[in-house]
């Protein structure tokens, strides 16, 4: 290991650092955040929805977007799998359906950085997302 | 660098090592390997989360999925379902005690909802063997800037603002004790940090030890500069092999970056830290003994003043600061005095770390705001009692302190109201009893302790306390009269004011505390020969109910002392002057015709 001789080095150091711990500290406080959750259940995962949540995770990372993206099981929408909701602060959540790489690449750029909607919505009833 | 989507925080504090949070490790490491999430999954080794009633405890992230009593076994099922599918693990969830549902992510839980996190920040969220993890949490930011730009009065004044006292016991002023260290004059100084929480059933010190280790050798070190000292010691017990491994760990690591060693942050500033370890005597916690211990003499207390702030290891200016005391240093800086002063209240500023034990549903190591309620932490935070059973008392301070009662409960915790009240804060142990409690054993059990840890060197304690303790053992025999009772209250303020340490000064506390709380309790034992209770055996019965017995002869066979007696299908009697109250006889007779009154 590299002495470390100055208080700048270890800001530098500590800057590096917290990416590793990125995800810890985001998931501490989910309020301030992106909140995206993509559903998995077994036709979730069959329809595409674990390249989704990979696909959102690097990139959200890429571009810098504060994120937390979790999994969660059969979100109730099974007619249009693979789904996702967003959760932007302060915002009620949306879902989106039908979403592949490609259409999750839009509501990166669209939704959560521009804040305009994107097709695929569908009407949400969140209620049941979560049990 | 791998992109990790999850972290799995496993807990490796004392209790949840115990039960092989290790193995846990290894099973989770393994199947995120076979089934290819090497690059997607990290397992962390963390310290302890507080949850300990509950443990093993796996946490996983970013959903915040709180899985409880973890076996090694279980490790398949949550790479299986949570990693892969994306499902929780239901029957690993924790059970809310109310409402009986299964609570998923732990921001939801009555047990972390009232709590605010200063002095066990880390804990529980960094590999406490990992330096870069304790860095990415700003670890030394606070010790590089002060040594760039603050004066040692200026980081004196910093503490002083801050409101911190002392989280050892005393709650002296934190900034105060710096400064009359500061303006002792000598060639060499020292920071000591007393580590050696001797409590029974105190974890606190040893829990922030093994979680988050670079705050309290950061904290010495800003310490150091503050007073003058280049020299940091930890005196701790040898009974805490974890603590000490991870100290020996963070201080290597510390001195491989630079962070501790010679000419600091290359600001000339040279400080070093060395482990001492105490053999777990109580009185040794106390600071002139433990320095004493230090310089290898005999660890007994000795007159203050000197105080060692001027006179202390070796003859030289010492300042002992307890682990907690410490913890706090590097927040307190970063975010300012302003800041820590806002929390807590008026004269006790910021938090305290509790650990709570004894009836109580989740027992465990907490963190409140001072002012906090003893009815929120006990009934909110604690879940309430076990068994559905009633609250009789809470005892704080151990064996310095004394029981509260249902009338404390909405008292706020601070230094000042708990003395007020009869007890004291301590160091953070926290017994909480129910009715099947009595308040003259409790009494005793904590006199049975201090009379053991008394170093013997002056006569009020060595000889006083044992007295105490026998005139405690002939009340609960049923034996003491209303004369013991005086003599027990008066022994016990001789002794308060005439002990040389502060472990005869506040040996009786428990006495009082519970003759002044539970006086109609000490009266049944004397008056009424009763332990309402039902613990003090002595004052026992066990009568056979005449309308109840058939006369079937199976206790009088079964009695190991042969003491009752009846003819067949006649009315039974025992013996009280023989029985020796085995209970064996209630367990025998099918009707119900024995009782204990
Ligand atoms: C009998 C006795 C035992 C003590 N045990 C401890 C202990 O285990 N840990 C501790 O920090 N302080 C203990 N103290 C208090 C210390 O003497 C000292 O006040 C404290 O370490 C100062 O640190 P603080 O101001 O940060 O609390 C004990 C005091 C007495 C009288
Ligand atoms: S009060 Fe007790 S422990 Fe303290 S010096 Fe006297 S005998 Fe020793
Ligand atoms: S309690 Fe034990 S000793 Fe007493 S009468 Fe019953 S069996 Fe005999
Ligand atoms: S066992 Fe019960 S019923 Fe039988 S003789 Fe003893 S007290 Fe009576």
């Amino acid at each position: 290991m590299a002495k470390i001789t100055s208080l700048n080095d270890l800001r530098k150091i500590k800057d590096e650092l917290q990416q590793k711990i990125r995800l810890r500290e985001n998931a501490d406080s989910p309020e301030a955040m992106v909140q995206i959750r993509v559903g998995m259940a077994t036709s979730g995962i069959a329809s595409g929805a674990k390249e989704v949540f990979i696909f959102l995770v690097d990139e959200l990372e890429k571009r810098n977007v504060d994120a937390v993206v979790t999994q969660t099981g059969d979100m109730g929408y099974s007619y249009a799998e693979p789904t996702i909701e967003v959760i932007l602060p302060g915002k009620d959540p949306v879902v989106f359906g039908w979403v592949d790489v490609e259409k999750a690449d839009e509501i990166i750029e669209k939704y959560i950085r521009g804040g305009e909607l994107v097709e695929g919505i569908i009407p949400a009833n969140y209620n049941t997302i979560d049990d | 660098m791998a992109n990790y989507k999850y972290h799995l925080l496993v807990c490796g504090g004392t209790g949840c090592k115990a039960s092989e949070s290790d193995r846990i490790v290894n099973m989770l490491n393994n199947e995120i390997r076979e089934n290819g999430l090497s690059s997607d999954a990290k397992v962390v080794t963390t310290g302890c989360f507080g949850f300990c009633e509950k443990g093993p405890i796996v946490k996983v992230l970013p959903d915040n999925t709180f899985y409880t009593r973890v076996t090694p076994e279980d490790s398949k099922e949550i790479v299986m379902e949570h990693l892969v599918k994306g499902r929780r693990v239901e029957r690993l969830l924790y059970v809310d005690p109310e409402t009986k549902k299964h609570i998923t992510d732990s921001k939801h839980m009555g047990f972390y909802q009232k709590q605010i996190r200063i002095a066990l920040r880390n804990c529980g969220f960094i590999d406490p063997e990992n330096i870069d993890e304790a860095i990415s949490r700003d670890a030394y930011i606070a010790l590089g800037n002060v040594l760039a730009g603050m004066t040692p009065e200026e980081t004196c004044n910093v503490v002083k603002e801050s409101g911190l006292r002392g989280r050892g016991g005393g709650g002296f002023p934190t900034g105060l004790k710096w400064e009359i260290t500061r303006k002792s004059q000598a060639d060499q100084k020292y920071v000591v940090c007393n580590a050696d929480e001797g409590d029974p059933g105190a974890f606190m010190d040893r829990s922030i030890l093994e979680g988050d280790p670079h705050a309290v050798l950061e904290a010495m070190a800003i310490c150091g500069w503050a007073i003058g000292a280049t020299k940091g010691l930890i005196y701790i017990r040898a009974e805490y092999p974890l603590a000490i491994k991870r100290l020996k760990i963070a201080i290597d690591q510390a001195m491989e970056y630079g962070l501790l060693g010679k000419d600091i942050f290359g600001s000339g500033f040279d400080f070093e830290i060395e482990l001492r370890y105490g053999a777990g005597a109580f009185v040794c916690g106390e600071e002139t003994a433990l320095i004493h211990s230090m310089e290898g003499s005999r660890g007994e207390p000795t007159f203050k003043p000197p105080f060692p702030s001027v006179e202390g290891y070796l003859g030289k200016p010492t300042n002992v600061n307890n682990v907690e005391t410490f913890a706090n240093i590097p927040v307190i800086f970063n975010k300012g005095a302003k800041w820590f002063a806002s929390i807590g209240t008026e004269r006790s500023k910021g938090t305290k770390v509790f650990a709570l034990a004894g009836k109580i549903n989740n027992v465990g190591l907490i963190e409140v705001p001072m002012g906090t309620t003893l009815r929120e932490v006990i009934f909110e935070i604690g879940g309430g009692i076990k068994d559905g059973k009633a609250f009789k008392a809470v005892q704080t301070g151990g064996p310095s302190g004394g029981c509260l009662t249902q009338k404390h409960l909405d008292t706020p915790i601070e230094y000042d109201t708990l003395i007020e009240a009869g007890s004291m804060m301590g160091s953070g142990g926290m017994i909480v009893m129910d009715e099947d409690d009595c308040m003259v054993s409790v009494a005793k059990y904590y006199l049975d302790f201090t009379v053991e840890e008394s170093c013997g060197k002056c006569s009020p304690c060595r000889i006083g306390n044992k007295r105490l303790h026998e005139m405690l053992e002939t009340i609960t025999k049923g034996e003491g009269t209303m004369e013991t009772l005086d003599k027990l209250k008066t022994l016990s303020h001789v002794i308060k004011d005439t002990s040389l340490c502060g472990l005869g000064q506040t040996a009786p506390n428990p006495v009082l505390s519970t003759m002044d709380n539970f006086w109609e309790e000490y009266l049944e034992h004397v008056e009424g020969h009763k332990c309402r209770a039902g613990s003090c055996k002595s004052l026992m019965q066990y009568i056979i109910i005449p309308e109840n017995c058939v006369g079937c002869t199976a206790c009088a066979r079964n009695c190991p002392v042969n003491c009752i007696s009846g003819e067949r299908k006649q009315l039974h009697v025992i013996d009280q002057t023989v029985c020796i109250k085995c209970g064996t006889c209630m367990e025998k007779c099918k009707f119900n015709a024995i009782e204990i009154v």
